[in-house]
């Protein structure tokens, strides 16, 4: 057995298709003022595997490309490069995932994540039931902390871990270079805006309207993302507060792990489920179709973490917490332990790829 | 189905390229009723302008994306450098002065810019590049003609226009297999030139125009101007006249549009099917020798030639669509190109030996030329002698055919008794109007959005 992901080789026939289809769009070139994965296409002539997958994971799938394109079906060259760099993109992360296997089996099947979701939620509550503390406030009361860090540690670490090796074997592969300050300033500034998903200009994306653009993908994903981050934020607040200032949960309204969870649960949970809505009226074939399911029950995962989240503190002092607490945790030990073989994982390789283009540009 | 025959239609536009849906935009916010008929599938809409990147536009100062200035004069002298003169000056200078409100116009329509091409910067002062291409504005005005309430109709075939006393009356049109008389008050005829009727082009040119590959849309067979003509509309442009560039060979029949232009020339020799050079290869850069070697390929016995080149030109022009045959030696080429090895390997070394001394310089007239050799050669003449060799077929790629109909500066077409009561034409379907002869860059968008503006806006005053 092998840690090292770039052994596997890469999978040859949806590379040798986006190979296909991105020396097509070298010789045309009017989609360059999309996104940043034209430019980088168009600084090469010719495409090794790792230039592939490295545009693969520039492409946000705006799809303003696929809508303007003349070559699309019926044409006889048959362009449809969001398609086609998505099926790259999650090989990819397959590829990239130890163990190999997880990534196809969690980021294709929604029926894996969601077995792996009742798992979770299911160990939470034989820990209630085996583990019950002598005593404790508030949620503490059904599960010590000392038992929820026993869970949560290892579970945070190991997919940070996997990540790190994944990202590792994905920046030998793209010829990555050292990585200074300035790449991931315009990396960070550029992810945090998604520049990618606004169309070149500001107008948005095709997602959901076909050749209409529209900012609501934009949007969604702009609420799950700051939403995540202001809930793990508010996690990582409470323990700074638990161990350095010897605060203990329950916080109240106005302390900083509440102020900044509920706005973030909030955001998280709206963000989801619209994310969620968005894929239901968007073209699948546009898309990785072999990962729609996973990648619907991923943003289902997310918006359930955030909804259960807010009902276990609306519910807190009543009967229903140690029910809430499991389900709540649940989703969230769930949503950690597969992050590197979720579509969770595309976040880290979409950095990584645009601290790379940043590179790329200086060059 | 019957109502949309007697629907009471304003204005019908029949095509569904740049220049009718401008017309149809127009028309529908001055208050007219408008019917939309493309003769195409929704796939395929919008004509040759979905092929199409970029619009010609004069400007006094930095106008959207376009840089510097690009004044009526200027604009005028480039015209007249490629229609060397045919052009008509009043219809010339209205669509070039016109071009400057167009923009914004466009923009307002949903038409989206961008700087221009990596590898197109000689025209970032001239031209201003669609976003996407031409394929994203026709999605645009056809998205702002739905939200105008305006009706479309694809795979509507008109096959005839009913004239009665200088007056457009009604359309016979085939829709969804029926034959259907549609009446109307106004019409605007854009629906293109006939260059995808490849009999009709074989008889205006000759039967080498079968082996001739269409850049754009198989859909623009001319059935309405054929029809327009027949019954005595007044015409302009060379009917046996076509404006073809030399693209690759392997290139579909229809449809093939940017991504099959080669621009090895300049660095290659040319041979046609005997192995034979046969035009000086290295006269001038390429954007402005490309469209002379369609003629020039369209003269070689079955209309093909040959590029060769060796391994150290191959990065010296933009990326080809197709992979070239690629070969260690010019025999081995010569086998897969399907071309007499003895013969190519001679005119390979006959050229070699002509070549002198001298510094080559890819961007710029560099002087090289050969000597004592016929075609000579005379910039960028470098010995084809490092291997490996490639070599990439050429055939004529049609662009568009210069026969219109003739309008006025409303737009409005001429019949036998004079100017028709209630029919404009706009776009390809007139432009023989103002272009005669060759052809300038992005200048087709501009006379399809000037005048299809002018025909819309005409034909909504007629009946509003």
């Amino acid at each position: 057995m092998s840690f090292d992901a770039a052994t596997q080789s890469p999978s040859t026939d949806t590379i040798a298709e986006a190979r296909r289809q991105v020396e097509i769009c070298n010789a045309c070139r009017y989609c360059e003022g999309f996104c940043d994965a034209f430019p980088a296409m168009f600084a090469e002539r010719a495409f090794g595997d790792g230039d592939i997958v490295q545009i693969a994971n520039l492409c946000h799938n705006c799809r303003g490309c696929y809508y303007s394109c003349q070559y699309t079906e019926p044409h006889e060259f048959a362009l449809n490069l969001p398609q086609a760099l998505a099926d790259v993109r999650v090989d990819s992360w397959d590829r990239y995932g130890w163990p190999g296997g997880l990534g196809a089996l969690f980021q294709r099947r929604g029926v894996a994540l969601s077995t792996a979701l009742v798992a979770g939620i299911a160990l939470l509550f034989l820990a209630q039931a085996m583990l019950t503390p002598a005593s404790g406030d508030g949620f503490y009361a059904v599960l010590s902390h000392t038992v929820m860090v026993a869970i949560f540690l290892p579970a945070f670490l190991f997919p940070m871990v996997v990540l790190a090796l994944g990202l590792r074997a994905y920046w030998r592969d793209v010829g990555g270079a050292p990585v200074r300050w300035t790449h991931l300033h315009r990396a960070a500034l550029r992810a945090g805006q998604l520049k990618n998903l606004d169309g070149g200009q500001g107008q948005g994306c095709n997602f959901e309207k076909g050749d209409r653009y529209s900012q609501a993908r934009r949007h969604a994903h702009q609420a799950t993302f700051w939403g995540f981050l202001l809930c793990f934020a508010s996690t990582s607040s409470g323990t700074l507060m638990h161990y350095l200032l010897g605060l203990e949960a329950p916080y109240g309204l106005l302390s900083l792990p509440k102020l900044l969870g509920v706005p973030g649960g909030l955001l998280l949970t709206l963000g989801a489920f619209g994310l969620a809505g968005l894929k239901l009226k968007a073209d699948p074939q546009l898309g990785a179709q072999k990962a729609w399911g996973g990648e619907m029950a991923f943003v289902l995962l997310l918006g359930l973490t955030g909804l259960t989240g807010l009902i276990l503190y609306a519910v807190s002092g009543t009967g229903a917490v140690p029910a809430m607490l499991a389900l709540h945790l649940g989703a969230v030990l769930t949503l950690f332990l597969t992050t590197p073989y979720s579509k969770m994982a595309h976040g880290f390789y979409r950095f990584a790829a645009l601290v790379r283009d940043a590179q790329q540009r200086q060059a | 189905m019957s109502g949309i025959e007697t629907a009471g239609w304003d204005v019908i536009v029949a095509g569904g390229g740049n220049a009718a849906l401008c017309a149809a935009i127009e028309a529908a916010e001055a208050g007219a009723r408008v019917l939309v008929l493309e003769g195409a599938p929704k796939d395929y809409r919008g004509g040759n302008s979905r092929h199409t990147r970029n619009f010609r536009c004069m400007h006094r100062g930095p106008l959207s994306v376009l840089t510097d200035s690009y004044g009526e004069d200027e604009y005028f002298d480039d015209l007249i450098r490629v229609t060397k003169g045919e052009t008509d000056e009043g219809l010339a200078r209205l669509a070039i002065r016109q071009s400057e409100d167009c923009l914004p116009w466009m923009e307002r329509h949903g038409v989206r810019f961008q700087p221009s091409l990596s590898g197109t910067l000689s025209l970032s002062r001239t031209n201003a590049f669609f976003l996407g291409g031409g394929k994203a504005l026709v999605n645009a005005y056809y998205n702002t003609l739905e939200d105008l309430g305006v009706t479309v109709r694809y795979e509507a075939q008109v096959t005839h226009v009913h004239i009665e006393n200088g007056q457009f009356e009604a359309l016979d049109v085939t829709l969804d297999g029926e034959s259907l008389r549609i009446l109307g008050r106004a019409l605007v005829l854009a629906s293109g030139g006939f260059q995808s009727d490849i009999d009709w082009l074989a008889r205006a040119w000759g039967p080498s125009a079968r082996n001739f590959l269409i850049r754009g849309t198989r859909y623009n067979r001319g059935v309405v101007l054929a029809d327009m003509l027949e019954q005595g509309a007044e015409s302009v442009g060379d009917p046996t006249q076509c404006h073809a560039v030399a693209i690759d060979g392997r290139a579909p029949k229809y449809d093939g549009g940017i991504v099959t232009r080669l621009d090895c020339v300049p660095f290659s020799i040319v041979v046609n099917r005997d192995g034979d050079r046969f035009y000086d290869e290295g006269e001038d850069v390429w954007p402005k020798r490309y469209a002379i070697w369609g003629r020039l390929v369209a003269a070689q016995p079955d209309q093909v030639a040959y590029s060769i080149i060796d391994s150290r030109s191959v990065e010296l022009f933009m990326p080809s669509v197709f992979p070239p045959e690629k070969a260690d030696t010019i025999a081995g080429l010569a086998d897969k190109l399907g071309l007499p090895a003895d013969k190519l390997t001679q005119t390979v070394e006959v050229f070699n030996a002509a070549c002198g001394e001298g510094t080559f310089s890819p961007q710029e007239l560099d002087g090289l030329a050969t000597e004592g050799v016929e075609p000579p050669k005379t910039n960028w003449a470098r010995p084809i002698a490092e291997p490996p060799f490639y070599g990439y077929s050429l055939r004529p790629g049609v662009t568009f055919t210069y026969l219109g109909l003739k309008v006025d500066e409303t737009a409005r077409v001429s019949g036998p008794d004079g100017r028709y009561a209630n029919i404009w034409a706009a776009g390809e379907m007139m432009a023989g109007s103002i272009l005669g002869q060759g052809y300038l860059a992005g200048f087709g968008m501009t006379i399809g959005t000037v005048f299809g503006r002018i025909a819309g806006q005409e034909a909504a005053a007629h009946v509003v």
